[in-house]
């Protein structure tokens, strides 16, 4: 966590901190993980941040993810950090990671994809990650970053 | 190399040892089929077609009856509960309980890979709209390694509609585990799609891209040519343009006489009649091919052995 997002934000006692989210993510990442939410959240929106200009805070008080569970929404923050909190102190931190497999989160652009149609769950392999290139397991077309349609 | 209870969905699922491996069993097939008159006796294909074929559908079945199995199903998906309002993967699971082995067409991308992860008998696609047809695929490998006694280092032609057209587009990715130097040949506007040459680059494939043939006719050993596909063209004015673009007659096979000419069929006017005559011509012995390689697959995914 920075300096200035620390004067604005309350600290939490316990509970997971991600960081370093481009700021027009991170509704929709809140969204993503807010069937995760076991008590008070913080969304912080425009921080400065010398990396990012801008960049929003997500501060999830008494929930705690794992590192496989908010590399799902990786896609949406590449250059975030996943901090656990314990006692208002940082005991863990990670890099976010785009994993090599996005299940369920992303619709597939393809109208004509049998996931568009059927009621099952999504599935992506990522090919690279920069540009960030990944393919529908079932319908097998490519996708870049600009077209992917969260659902 | 076993493949018994495997799905065939996509060629991106083979390796280049797999797909030898089929062409082999194929070719045994073909020069033994009497030794194959009963070996899948007892077992039933469901052949369920959800959208028009006539060579694929009927290729399949008479492939397992070649093979003393016996066929159930449907080319009209208006017959079936669908209709009602069924889910494929519903109806997938139904046929599954009557039957060893599926064949699936379907209109969706994807769906064949959706009825492979429902089913735990084997599922063959069979054309899942404009993304895959595998068994295609191998029965074009097994004319080229038929033809041509190899199938490494060749130089293949493609020509016409490659932004639609799913065969070039897999058979090129198959093509490309074989160290074939590729020549895409199209209007631009039916060019093929920037990912899927990225893709034959990133295997290693040589890939050129022309819009006519004849400056580089001389250099290939097959020219693979594709009908344009009037149903994929929102402005048939376009389409009226494009349809005649390109046409194989002798005046063109004259500039290389040892090429030899594919076609997926069914062909409309981009072969002249006269050519089928002709020792370069092998879209029916292609076509024909779909029966061993059908065989060789239902054996392979059914567990028998050569």
């Amino acid at each position: 966590m920075t300096k200035e997002a620390s004067l604005e934000i309350p600290k939490i006692k316990d509970g997971t901190v991600i960081d370093h989210i481009p700021s027009e993510n991170i509704m929709k990442l809140a969204e993503i993980l807010s069937n995760k939410f076991k008590s008070t959240v913080t969304i912080g929106i425009n921080f400065e941040s010398k990396k990012l200009g801008k960049k929003g805070i997500l501060k999830m008080d008494d929930t705690f993810l794992t590192e496989k569970e908010v590399n799902k929404i990786a896609i949406l923050a590449k250059d975030g950090t996943l901090n656990i909190i314990k006692d208002f102190n940082v005991t863990k931190k990670y890099k976010l990671k785009i994993p090599d497999v996005i299940e369920e989160i992303l619709k597939c652009p393809n109208p004509n994809c049998i996931t568009n149609h059927e009621k099952t769950k999504t599935k992506f392999m990522v090919n690279k990650t920069e540009p960030l290139i990944m393919r529908c397991r079932f319908c097998e077309r490519s996708f870049g970053k600009d077209e992917l349609i969260f659902e | 190399m076993n493949f018994k209870n495997r799905d065939i969905i996509s060629i991106r699922d083979f390796s280049r040892e797999e797909l030898l491996f089929v062409l082999k069993t194929a070719s045994e097939i073909e020069k033994r089929s009497d030794d194959y008159k009963d070996r899948l006796k007892g077992k039933v294909l469901a052949s369920i077609f959800f959208e028009p074929s006539t060579r694929t559908r009927l290729s399949f079945e008479s492939a397992m009856q070649r093979l003393g199995g016996s066929v159930i199903g449907f080319a009209d998906s208006k017959i079936t509960s669908a209709v009602k309002g069924e889910s494929f993967m519903d109806t997938v699971k139904i046929i599954e309980g009557y039957s060893d082995v599926i064949v699936i067409r379907h209109p969706q991308e994807g769906s064949a890979r959706l009825a492979a992860d429902v089913a735990e008998k084997p599922i063959i696609n069979a054309g899942d709209g404009s993304n895959q047809h595998p068994t295609q695929t191998l029965l074009d490998l097994y004319t080229i390694q038929k033809h041509m006694n190899r199938l490494t280092g060749l130089k293949v032609g493609f020509l016409g509609d490659l932004k639609y057209g799913r065969t070039v587009h897999s058979l090129a990715l198959a093509l490309a585990k074989f160290q074939t130097k590729m020549y895409f040949i199209s209007p631009e506007s039916l060019k093929m799609p920037d990912d899927h040459m990225e893709e034959l680059r990133e295997l290693g494939s040589e890939c050129l891209e022309y819009e006519r043939p004849e400056p580089k006719l001389h250099e290939l050993d097959i020219l693979y040519v594709t009908r344009i596909q009037k149903e994929r063209f929102p402005d048939l004015v376009e389409y009226e343009r494009l349809r005649g673009v390109y046409r194989v007659d002798d005046k063109m096979l004259s500039l290389n006489p040892r090429l030899k000419v594919m076609h997926p069929l069914p062909r409309v006017d981009e072969i002249a009649y006269s050519v089928d005559a002709r020792p370069e011509a092998i879209y029916f012995d292609q076509a024909k091919n779909g029966i061993p390689v059908r065989q060789a697959v239902l054996c392979l995914v059914l567990g028998e052995t050569l």
